[in-house]
Order: structure tokens, then C-alpha cells, then sequence
């Protein structure tokens, strides 16, 4: 049963917690505390009552049916977590983990982010519930999205720019497991994706498998079977591992995890931590890292500052290892193409991160049959994105205009 | 090999001594003045040098190390490299217990076996793995006992007891007890809680392994304090290098033997 990992805090060899001595208890006091409330009616209900009233579970699972016209082949289907409060998928799991903070007595919640979506994911859910939040951004990231900052800030949470190391993501990850380590007693540290040391994967997974739940009602109340393929973007892979968790041992359904491939895999600058990656370890985990021949995180690149991470969730790492799901990586150039393509024939802007999925996604319907089905996770809204693509788009458009000019 | 460290800390024992224990980053300033460091501590006076070989990405480390390790890696700075300082060393100073600390990731990425091997083969006595819990060191210590190197598991004020107890059954070289809740840095006092676990973490490792205390350390009456809760060995890290951030050359030099024999004296209760 693959749905039965991890088994002793490890995806095969995959996941661990290389962690500093100082968190060994705390992980440990987690542990018990998930799974204690993991199985608790009262906790599960509260989760539930959020998840519904608040956030806006369930999300319609959508048949895009002019794109699906457009290219001639199988039926895409989308999964609108888009439409949720905050506009990604990021507050399933901000507000279960939220939830568990609180019941753990910790009043104090930490979090990194990287422009800023699970941080804003966490101040929404630490506002509702009554918390405190601070997060950690690195400075870089802090500078870029300025407008992202103010509306954590206006959610109440404190942010601190990280000026150490690549002053990104990661770098306000090790930071935030800095902080952690010095107030380890009065801090929860609520991480934004199925990565870092045991227990988070497999919590973060469980927080997001909500997704593939209502994926395998909906589709069997629309279509009467199951979907052929499912396709996910994966940054740190929550979205993607909480669309696959539930049709993780349905043999049939094939899995499909698109990283991004930045400006070509060949040329280096990318954040395909599985498809051009190696064994290392990293916040915790042993997975795939980008890293170089000594052991050194590299920098990485992606037009979506959420999947912009040099590691991956271990639990994908295992999955990929097993072959039970597929990894492959969309170009910055391509997530443009999904997103220009999903605006303009369904009137739905998505997040950059998921264009990713949905442009692989559209090859992928060309080849298959008509009446095969693919469902792709459609992880977030783009407003956040629209100025990044208008730039993208000039840059583009001036290089075509000079092309032309001579 | 484990004889050196050994041998280190029955001669300071008998003297009625601690162990002044340095913390260098390998290639910070640079490569080539990474070994002048090393000499300059230990003709003040350190017993035992760790051998930071940087990381990209060193959780555990506070701003000072930090930047240290940056530094280093720009001037490109690798394991390797960090090795051949090592064998440098060793030659200059054969009966030198020589630690590497460094992050788990520097040694996977190697191959544990082969990266292990060649810091054998360099002359490093034992590695500190800060990222590195019990719980997954199994390749680890069965390498570490293959080649006779030392291990060095860390412990913190909030361990408990029962843990306390397998940190200590696994350690072959010191157990490192983390002075504070946090990350390493100077620090400018400690609190009634630090020498309490030092008491406590005394109790349960007995005459098995000696222990040493780190993370935060900067002076004279620091040293004293620990010391006098039953330490028998105080580790100096980010003090060190604070001492040279603002000063090259001689001048640096000379001030780090000053620093290295001021800490000394206070090992020895002067
Ligand atoms: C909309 C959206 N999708 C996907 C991701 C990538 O994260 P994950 O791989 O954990 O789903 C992010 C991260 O910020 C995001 O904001």
C-alpha cells in the first residue's frame, strides 16, 4: 500500500529529520499531538467547519470545455482551488496546522515565505484563530513584493526581511529554523509545503489531500469513473501530493508532477529539483536537492516565485524513485503559454505556479484520447501575477520587434 | 584516531586542566591564512581545533559563522580543500585532536564511506554533525567505528533524560551540550538553566565521555563558570572569529593568541 508511507518518519529512504538536538523534542511533542488530533472528532469537525465556512471547501471541480475544444483531445478538467479564501490551496493546510498550534497550547506561530503566499496563508489563518504570526522572507523577496508584505502586515502578522545567504525562500527557511531553535518552547513553526523533517510531509499531505478527495467524488458523480491522468505543478509538492494522495494505489490513474524548468533544464537556471537534481539533504529531509558537486545549495530560477525552491517534498522523491508518479518540467516560457492560454479560453487568470501544470497538461491532451480525462490542479489565482506577465510580455514583444527591425 | 583525543584528555586531567577547544571556519579569512590561524591558537594555548568546513545552508549557526562561511565559500572553499588544510595541520601538529563540524549534506553528497575515509587519511580525529540526530546516524557511527573515528552528538537543556541517555551510549568522542536555547553566536552571559544541564548531562555521562560545552562562550569568566559546573571542556566558536573580522595579518594573529591564552588561563582556573 503506497498510501501507507511513511513508515518510521521515512518515504523509503526518503524524508528523516536531520535536524539540530535542540528540535528533537519539539518534533517529537508535534508528533504525538498530530496524532493525537489526527483521529480527534472535535479537532476534524472544527478543521472541517473552517474549511467550509471560511476558506470555501468544497472547490467546483470545472470542465473546461473550450479548452478542451482548442485542442482536440482529451477532456481537461480543473480543480478550482483558485477560488478558495486567500486564492490558493495554501490555506488547507495553513489552517489545519493553525488549528494544531492552537491546540497544542503555542501562541506564537512562525513561517517562511517566499513572495508571499503561504505567508499570507498564515497571517489570514492565524488572524481568524486568534494567533500570532511572524514570518520570515528573505530580503530579496521582501524588496520584490512589497505589496505582499503590506497585506500580511495588514493581517496583523509581523514580517522580518532574511539578509543571510541567497536572501530567498530557502534562506528564510533556515531562518525560520533559527528562530524556531531559540524559542522552541513558546513557537510553532508552521511550514508552508509537504518538505522539511518528519512529521511535516506527511502532515502538510494529509492537510492537502482534501483536494484528491473531493477530486474522486466529483469526478465519479460527474463522469461515473475515474480520471485518467492527473497533472499538479510542485514546488515543494504540496498541491501536487495532496491532489495524488488518494489515487496513490489506484494503478490506473497516472500522476503527473511539473516542476519548472526556468530557462531550459540545459541552461541551469531552473528549480526541477527531481528532474535535475540529486540525493542530499536539506531543511531537515533527505530528497532531491539541486545542489553542486560539493554539496552546495545552488541558486535556482523560476518565473514563479512558488515553485523558485532547490528541494522537493521526500515523499515525491520516493514517488518518483518507484515510478509510481511522473516528473517533468515546464519552461517559464511554457507556464506563459498555459497562462495566456487558460485566460483567454475559459476567462479564468491563473497563478503562474500552475500554468506550469496546465501547459503540460495541454500537451498532454493532444496525445491522448478523446473521452480520456485529465484532471489538473489548478493551485492558485493569478492576480498576483498579472504585472510579472505584462513585464515578461514586453520583454518578449520588444526582442520579436528588434528581430523584425533588421 | 580516537587515541589522540583520548590521550588529550587524560594529560589535562592529570595536569588538573579543561580543554580549550577552537572553532575555525576552513578558508575564512582565506585558505592560506586558515592554517596561520590554527597555529596562532594553538601556540596560545587551545588544546583541540574543529575544522568548520562551510555549508551553504548552516542552520544551527548564528550571523558571525554565518558570514564567516559565506566568505569562505566565495573564495571557493571546498570539502576537499577543507581536507588538505587538515593534512597540513596534522603534519605541523601530530598529537593535535583535529575535529571536522559540518553539516550532514557536506558528507552524503560525498558518499559518507568515502568522505569519512579521506578525513581519515587526512588526519582528522572525529567529526560534528550539528544536523546530525541519533536517530539517523546509523551509517554514520558504523562508518565513524570502522575507520576509528570519533563521533560528537550534541545535546541541549531541553533534552530529556531518557534521550540524554542514548546521546550519550552513541558518542565515542565529547558530548557537545549547546549552552542556550538557540543558535551559535557570542553571547554576552548565561543563565542559571546552562550550568544546570551541564550538572545534569555530568551525571549521566560520568567517566564514559568528557564534556564539553559550546554556543555563546566569549570570555574569561564564562569559561570559569562552566568549568565549574563540571565541564571538562569549553568550545569557542564564533569569539574566535569575531577576533578577526576587523583585523589582517600580524595583527590578527597576535590577537588571537592573546584571546586563545587569556581562555586558556581561565581552563586552568588562573
Ligand atoms: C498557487 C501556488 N501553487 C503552487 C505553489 C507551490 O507549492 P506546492 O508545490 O507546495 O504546492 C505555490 C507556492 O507558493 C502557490 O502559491
Amino acid at each position: 500500500m503506497l498510501g501507507s508511507y511513511p513508515i518510521d518518519g521515512k518515504f523509503g529512504k526518503y524524508g528523516g529529520k536531520y535536524i539540530p538536538e535542540t528540535l528533537a523534542p519539539a518534533i517529537e511533542e508535534l508528533e504525538s499531538a498530530y496524532e493525537k488530533y489526527k483521529n480527534d472528532p472535535d479537532f476534524q469537525n472544527e478543521l472541517s467547519y473552517y474549511l467550509t465556512e471560511y476558506a470555501g471547501r468544497p472547490t467546483p471541480l470545472y470542465f473546461a470545455k473550450n479548452l478542451t475544444r482548442h485542442l482536440g483531445g482529451a477532456k481537461i478538467y480543473l480543480k478550482r482551488e483558485d477560488l478558495l479564501h486567500g486564492g490558493a490551496h495554501k490555506i488547507n493546510n495553513t489552517l489545519g496546522q493553525a488549528l494544531l498550534a492552537k491546540k497544542m497550547g503555542k501562541k506564537r506561530i512562525i513561517a517562511e515565505t517566499g513572495a508571499g503566499q503561504h505567508g499570507v496563508g498564515t497571517a489570514i489563518a492565524c488572524a481568524v484563530l486568534g494567533l500570532s504570526a511572524e514570518i520570515f522572507m528573505g530580503a530579496k523577496d521582501f524588496e520584490r513584493q512589497k505589496l505582499n508584505v503590506f497585506r500580511m502586515e495588514l493581517l496583523g502578522a509581523r514580517v522580518y526581511p532574511v539578509k543571510s545567504g541567497s536572501k530567498t525562500l530557502k534562506d528564510a527557511i533556515n531562518e525560520a529554523i533559527r528562530d524556531w531553535i531559540a524559542n522552541v518552547k513558546t513557537t510553532y513553526y508552521l511550514i508552508g509545503s509537504a518538505v522539511g523533517p518528519h512529521p511535516y510531509p506527511m502532515m502538510v499531505r494529509d492537510f492537502q489531500s482534501v483536494i484528491g478527495r473531493e477530486i474522486k467524488q466529483q469526478i465519479w458523480e460527474i463522469e461515473g469513473t475515474m480520471p485518467n491522468a492527473l497533472v499538479a505543478c510542485v514546488g515543494g509538492g504540496s498541491n501536487a501530493i495532496g491532489s495524488f494522495y488518494t489515487f496513490l494505489d489506484n494503478k490506473d490513474v497516472v500522476l503527473y508532477g511539473v516542476e519548472a524548468g526556468g530557462k531550459g533544464i540545459n541552461s541551469g537556471k531552473h528549480s526541477a529539483s527531481l528532474a535535475a537534481g540529486s540525493e542530499g539533504i536539506l531543511h531537515g529531509m533527505f530528497t532531491c536537492i539541486l545542489q553542486d558537486e560539493c554539496g552546495q545549495v545552488v541558486e535556482t530560477h523560476s518565473i514563479s516565485a512558488g515553485l523558485d525552491y532547490p528541494g522537493v517534498g521526500p515523499e515525491h522523491a520516493m514517488l518518483k524513485e518507484l515510478k509510481r508518479a511522473r516528473y517533468a518540467a515546464s519552461t517559464d516560457q511554457e507556464a506563459i503559454e498555459g497562462f495566456l492560454a487558460l485566460s483567454r479560453f475559459e476567462g479564468i487568470i491563473p497563478a503562474l505556479e500552475p500554468s506550469h501544470a496546465i501547459s503540460y497538461a495541454m500537451k498532454l491532451a493532444e496525445e491522448m484520447k478523446k473521452d480520456d480525462i485529465i484532471v489538473v490542479t489548478l493551485s492558485g489565482r493569478g492576480d498576483k501575477d498579472v504585472e510579472i506577465v505584462q513585464d515578461y510580455l514586453n520583454k518578449n514583444n520588444t526582442k520579436k520587434k528588434t528581430k523584425n527591425a533588421k | 584516531m580516537q587515541n589522540r583525543i583520548a590521550e588529550k584528555f587524560r594529560e589535562l586531567a592529570e595536569k588538573g586542566e579543561s580543554a580549550l577547544i577552537c572553532y575555525v571556519v576552513a578558508g575564512y579569512p582565506d585558505t592560506g591564512t586558515s592554517k596561520q590561524v590554527i597555529n596562532a591558537l594553538v601556540n596560545g594555548g587551545a588544546d583541540i581545533i574543529e575544522v568548520g568546513i562551510p555549508f551553504s545552508d548552516p542552520i544551527a549557526d548564528g550571523p558571525t559563522i554565518q558570514a564567516a562561511s559565506n566568505a569562505a565559500l566565495r573564495k571557493g572553499m571546498t570539502p576537499e580543500k577543507a581536507l588538505h588544510l587538515v593534512s597540513n595541520v596534522r603534519k605541523q601538529h601530530p598529537s593535535l585532536p583535529l575535529f571536522a563540524m559540518t553539516y550532514s549534506n557536506i558528507l552524503v553528497r560525498a558518499g559518507i564511506e568515502k568522505f569519512m575515509s579521506e578525513s581519515k587519511q587526512s588526519g582528522l580525529d572525529g567529526f560534528i554533525l550539528p544536523d546530525m540526530p541519533i536517530e539517523e546516524a546509523d551509517i554514520y557511527s558504523l562508518t565513524a567505528s570502522k575507520l576509528d573515528l570519533a563521533t560528537v552528538f550534541l545535546v541541549s537543556p531541553n533534552t530529556p533524560e531518557a534521550r540524554l541517555r542514548k546521546i550519550v551510549a552513541s558518542t565515542t568522542g565529547f558530548i557537545y551540550v549547546v549552552s542556550v536555547y538557540g543558535i551559535t553566536g557570542a553571547r554576552n552571559s548565561f543563565q542559571k538553566y546552562t550550568l544546570d544541564t551541564i550538572r545534569a548531562v555530568k551525571q549521566v555521562s560520568g567517566a564514559k565521555v568528557p564534556v564539553a560545552v559550546g554556543f555563546g562562550i566569549s570570555t574569561p569568566a564564562h569559561v570559569k563558570s562552566i568549568i565549574a559546573a563540571g565541564a571538562e571542556a569549553v568550545i569557542i566558536g564564533s569569539a574566535v572569529i569575531n577576533k578577526m573580522s576587523d583585523e589582517s595579518g600580524k595583527k590578527m594573529l597576535e590577537d588571537l593568541r592573546n584571546f586563545a591564552r587569556s581562555m586558556k588561563k581561565a581552563c586552568k582556573n588562573e
